[in-house]
């Protein structure tokens, strides 16, 4: 990894060992990849009970009647629950628009939707019980796309609807709709000397995370409830939760188990509700996890999209304009489809300079699976759209498609579509001149290994299915904006409590915070910043739990932004404590103490100078320094749900990428051999850390391109293929090379000048395969993921 | 559900004999998944696993004798040269786990369309045996898919052995997926020729309701080998010939759409296969090394 830019220059803790900007490892790695780490599948409790989830098999019918008499009977049997046994007046949960009920009342709107829970001694008598429970449905017919969604006659997903969205929606199936226009795209395009238009379609994707829901509730002795469970913000649970349980919410507390990925499916309540009500109403501690059937039904995934462009441009390659429209399918629930409408209307042109816009985006209620978060949130597929645009203008101006992206990048200073200035660096141009110049892998690599072909280089790869007959090379480009953190006015802060002692005669650091751990390397670099800002080696994560304030979410690339700035922040206020304490005890005997600028370095206080002025430990005997402080980021403010003007976001991401693939041209197959990504962290915490994401990043954003659908059958609503087996992501063989180039240019406004980085990498992949494989083939390819079926013409 | 331990393979023809339900399971990898998914409650699971023999194979003079669970990974590590066809197709079955305990017996128990050995072994040639308490019976591959994921077996009897008539020429398998690696097949070819006799046999994977031999392709095929002295002369095989033979083949698929793939791509797919496959073969065949080994 090459790191280039204007790095932060870290003067507190720069001599402390394992602070920022080292590569140190995580704690969970050799547990996870050695398979001991214990995931919140894998707790127990004496005296369990197994909770097993009724789920709807129609997408859409009214509920007649639930009989759940014989499951009731059933040996082994503790509980059946149904709406009827919601033990207060709040019998919905929702993110934003509390429109999920908790166990369908008189009707299912989506293929699995829960319609009742039990409670048995063991998991399959837990489900056998949940077969004998008979539900009558009457079918309804289904909403599945814009044109019915909005018919004339068309039935309410959601009658009665009192949410905050709707006094602005052209229609009660519609949840939200953001338009943004500034300058007049009409009058640009007069201007234009080429339009390109088109219409792209984006598959709906899973999240695909390897542990499935689970957690287990205990009933606590004061009527409350414990709850373990994997999850990506303990608090927003614990607000949904405890209002359906009527319980306050000091009486639920909450610990976060070991999670097992997350990538936005976790942001929504899953388990949680069901096992505390089970738990509550047996008095006995309740587990609940679901398979990988369920799971496919147990979390929202990314919108699948149709997306109309028009884009011009002069002859000389400037940018006159754009229009676009947008529309997300959200499902039967809201869940995070407002706000993933605002990512997807205000980051619709992409990094580039375009004055003259005319957006709409809206989310659909429809009877298909729910559909909210997941890494890169409604910007995916935009970029996607956009990207696919800039090249058929690039091709119509006879202009190389890096140097035309180069001409129209953005940079720091330039308008957004919202009117906001990007205030940091942005530098799409020079990422894009980074994947461009990096060495192109070698031709044929199949012919490497000697005279026979190895496969494996090859698209089919082990299936055999080609020697290298058929296959043609492409190249394609492609980068990205992703806003960093939550964005439209959310208040959105973090609490971190950082404790400073003596133990064992040794200064140590303990850090206290709620955030999710989900595999993003977080508790690694709260330590990290510990030690940097406090100068010690030994430091405690303490398990994230609800007994401390809300640290948000795990979600929108923020937590190092975030929850990384609340540790800082804590450890800096401990630091000038710690400092106070030592000038009360030790001031007179140095006057450096007074004058002189203190740091924490290596267990000891120096000055700037280098002069050690006392250990910690002779300044902490006797005493420790313990703090719990809220962090907050700049504040926003929300789109204008006319003009869609405002200082909506507070930070950037930027990435860019080139894909190097092969094309089985006959068989319609396709090897990604490189991804080569170039992005822009503004400081990296953790370089090896960095690096992971990126890669993660771009292998799910590979995934979308050529293989992961959730395929929706279009007359009935139900989903086809919830399993592994048919729902396939990318194995070790479908995963190519990733180059990384990564720079540093320091954001002012941000801790340590970082940027969040976890989701910009999943943005320009996909368009990058999918630019390659057009490449290759000369096919005009606007759906993705790409099938056989669509390289062939069959 | 009652789980049946046989020490013996008398013990699991009596077994099987008293209870005609019982589902024989070995590695278990097809059947503990329908059974985790609860497409199926057999009264009887009857466990292989103590029979030590139906892990075992033996080569004969003209065929290998291949007992029914002997794992894949055995197969791509012993009988590469006897079984290349299967060999190939063995490297193509799920995962390295599923590799190490899945089995040809599974394979033909479960009788599933998109199975990977099943263009192998009717490429190849290959008779089942089948025994029973009554006796036992060999079954010719051909005629032992009777229907989507049936099978030719009496209720009463059991999977003993395959015996694969050991390669006399190349033989190749190649197998559709979306992904590289370690994926349910879309549609699968297997060819082999059979310089001995001077014919090419054929196998189709999941392009028809059974696994099946392209008949027509083959009968073409050897008449034009036959006619055009190819045999002899190991003369590269005319793009012509080649391409009717694919076309034939693709002619010979009965496909459905489902969520894996359409009908017509699965035809277009098994004549591309059929097309290079021929031609890798055919390559070999002509070669003075003349190995037997496919390519992978």
């Amino acid at each position: 990894m090459g790191v280039t830019g204007t790095p932060t220059s870290i003067k507190q803790g720069s001599k402390t060992k394992g602070g920022i900007g080292e590569s140190t490892l995580r704690p969970d790695g050799t547990l996870k990849v050695t398979g001991e780490f214990a995931y919140s599948s894998d707790m127990w409790h004496e005296d369990m009970l197994w909770g097993y989830t009724l789920r709807s098999t129609t997408a859409h019918a009214e509920i007649r009647s639930i009989d759940t008499s014989e499951a009731l009977a059933m040996p082994g049997v503790y509980a059946v629950l149904t709406y009827d046994d919601l033990p207060t007046e709040v019998k919905n949960y929702g993110l934003e628009i509390q429109d999920t009920p908790v166990l369908a009342h008189g009707k299912v709107r989506h293929h699995g939707e829960p319609v009742a829970i039990v409670a048995a001694d063991h998991p399959e008598t837990a489900r056998r019980a949940a077969a004998k429970i008979k539900v009558d449905y009457a079918e309804l017919p289904v909403i599945t796309d814009e044109a019915s969604a909005t018919a004339p006659d068309a039935l309410l997903i959601h009658e009665g609807r009192d949410d905050h969205h709707i006094g602005h929606v052209p229609h009660p199936n519609i949840v939200h709709r953001q338009p943004i226009v500034r300058g007049n795209a009409d009058e640009a395009a007069k201007r234009a000397d080429v339009i390109v238009s088109g219409e792209y379609v984006f598959g709906m994707q899973d999240q695909a995370f390897l542990g499935p829901e689970s957690g287990m509730a205990v009933p606590g002795e004061d009527g409350g409830v414990d709850l373990y469970v994997a999850t990506q913000w303990l608090h927003s649970d614990l607000k949904q939760i405890a209002p359906v349980l009527g319980l306050p919410e000091e009486k639920v507390r909450m610990t976060l188990s070991g999670v097992g990925g997350a990538f936005g499916g976790r942001e929504d309540i899953s388990m949680q509700i069901h096992a505390c009500l089970l738990a509550l109403r047996t008095g006995k501690p309740v587990k609940i996890v679901y398979n990988r059937f369920e799971s496919f039904f147990g979390h929202v995934h990314r919108h699948p999209a149709k997306l109309w462009y028009e884009h011009g441009a002069t002859k000389d390659g400037k940018l006159t304009h754009m229009k676009c429209r947008i529309v997300l399918d959200g499902g039967a629930y809201a869940s995070a489809s407002p706000a993933v409408v605002g990512n997807a209307s205000s980051l619709s042109a992409g990094p580039y300079v375009i004055e003259d816009v005319d957006i709409e985006a809206i989310a659909l209620y429809t009877n298909n699976p729910p559909c909210g978060a997941m890494r890169g949130f409604g910007a995916v597929q935009a970029c996607f759209a956009y990207e696919a645009q800039m090249d058929k203008l690039a091709a119509k101006l006879d202009m190389d498609p890096v140097e035309f992206r180069r001409l129209n990048a953005m940079e720091q200073g330039t308008l957004l579509p919202t009117g906001q200035p990007c205030d940091s660096p942005a530098p799409v141009a020079e990422l894009l001149r980074r994947v461009k110049a990096m060495p192109l892998p070698p031709e044929q690599q199949w012919l490497a290994a000697g005279e026979q072909a190895d496969v494996r280089a090859l698209p089919g790869g082990l299936s055999n299915t080609t020697h290298g007959e058929g296959v043609v090379r492409g190249v394609g480009y492609a980068v990205g904006i992703k806003n960093v953190g939550f964005s439209e006015g959310f208040d959105d802060y973090s609490t971190a409590r950082v404790r400073m002692e003596v133990i064992n005669g040794e200064p140590v650091a303990t850090v206290h915070t709620a955030m999710a751990e989900v595999g993003q390397g977080g508790v690694t670099v709260h330590a990290q910043i510990a030690r940097t800002e406090l100068g010690v080696t030994q430091v405690t994560i303490n398990p994230a739990d609800t007994q401390v304030g809300s640290a948000g979410s795990t979600s929108a690339s923020r937590q190092t932004y975030v929850t990384g700035g609340a540790v800082k922040n804590t450890c800096e206020n401990v630091r000038e404590k710690v400092l106070e304490i030592g000038r009360a005890k030790f001031g007179s005997y140095h006057p450096a103490w007074a004058t002189a600028e203190l740091l924490l370095e290596g267990g000891k206080v120096v000055t700037d100078g280098g002069e050690v002025l006392a250990d910690l430990v002779d300044v902490l005997e006797g005493e420790s320094v313990d703090l719990e402080l809220e962090w907050r980021h700049r504040p926003t403010e929300a789109f204008d749900l006319r003009t869609g003007q405002g200082n909506g976001h507070v930070q950037y991401s930027f990435a860019a990428h080139r894909a190097v693939v092969e094309v089985d041209t006959e068989l319609g197959l396709v090897k990604v051999i490189e991804l080569a990504c170039a992005q822009d962290v503004g400081k990296a915490l953790n370089p090896l850390s960095v690096v992971g994401q990126i890669q993660g990043g771009t292998t799910q954003g590979l995934g979308v391109a050529v293989m992961e659908e959730i395929i929706v059958d279009p007359k009935t609503a139900k989903v086809r293929n919830p399993s592994f087996t048919d729902y396939l992501i990318p194995t070790i063989l479908d995963t190519p090379t990733i180059p990384v180039d990564v720079l540093e240019l320091a954001d002012e406004h941000a801790p340590y000048g970082l940027r969040g980085i976890g989701e910009a990498p999943t943005l320009s992949s996909t368009p990058a395969v999918l630019a390659a494989i057009r490449n290759a083939t000369g096919l005009e390819l606007n759906r993705t993921p790409v099938r056989p079926e669509h390289l062939t013409g069959t | 559900m009652d789980f049946l331990r046989p020490a013996s393979w008398e013990e699991a023809l009596a077994a099987k004999a008293e209870h005609p339900t019982a589902v024989p399971i070995a590695g278990g990898t097809d059947v503990m998944v329908e059974i985790n998914f609860d497409h199926r409650r057999p009264e009887y699971l009857l466990d292989l696993n103590r029979i030590g023999e139906l892990r075992e194979w033996e080569v004969g003079e003209e065929t290998v004798q291949l007992g029914a669970s002997v794992p894949y990974t055995q197969i791509m590590d012993h009988l590469r040269a006897e079984l290349p066809g299967l060999a190939l197709a063995a490297h193509t079955v799920g995962s390295p786990q599923i590799r190490n305990r899945g089995s040809v017996g599974g394979n033909l128990g479960a009788a599933s369309p998109a199975g990977d050995s099943h263009p192998a072994l009717l490429s190849a040639g290959a008779e089942v045996e089948a025994e029973s308490v009554r006796g036992t019976r060999l079954i010719p591959v051909e005629e032992f898919y009777t229907g989507v994921k049936r099978n030719a077996l009496e209720p009463d009897e059991l999977i003993k052995r395959v015996h694969i008539k050991k390669a006399d020429g190349p033989q190749q398998f190649s197998k559709v997926g979306t992904r590289n690696a370690m994926v349910i097949a879309v549609c699968a070819f297997g060819i082999a020729l059979h310089p001995e006799t001077r014919t090419v046999k054929t196998g189709i994977g999941s392009a028809a309701p059974t696994p099946l031999r392209a008949r027509a392709a083959e009968d073409f095929l050897n008449a034009a080998l036959e006619e055009g002295g190819f045999w002899e002369s190991g003369k590269i095989i005319t793009p012509s010939i080649a391409k009717q033979f694919a076309e034939l083949a693709s002619g010979a698929c009965n496909p459905i759409d489902d969520v894996r793939g359409t009908a017509k791509y699965r035809r277009h797919a098994v004549g591309i296969m059929a097309r290079r496959t021929l031609g890798w073969t055919w390559e070999q065949y002509r070669g003075n090394g003349r190995t037997l080994e496919g390519a992978a």
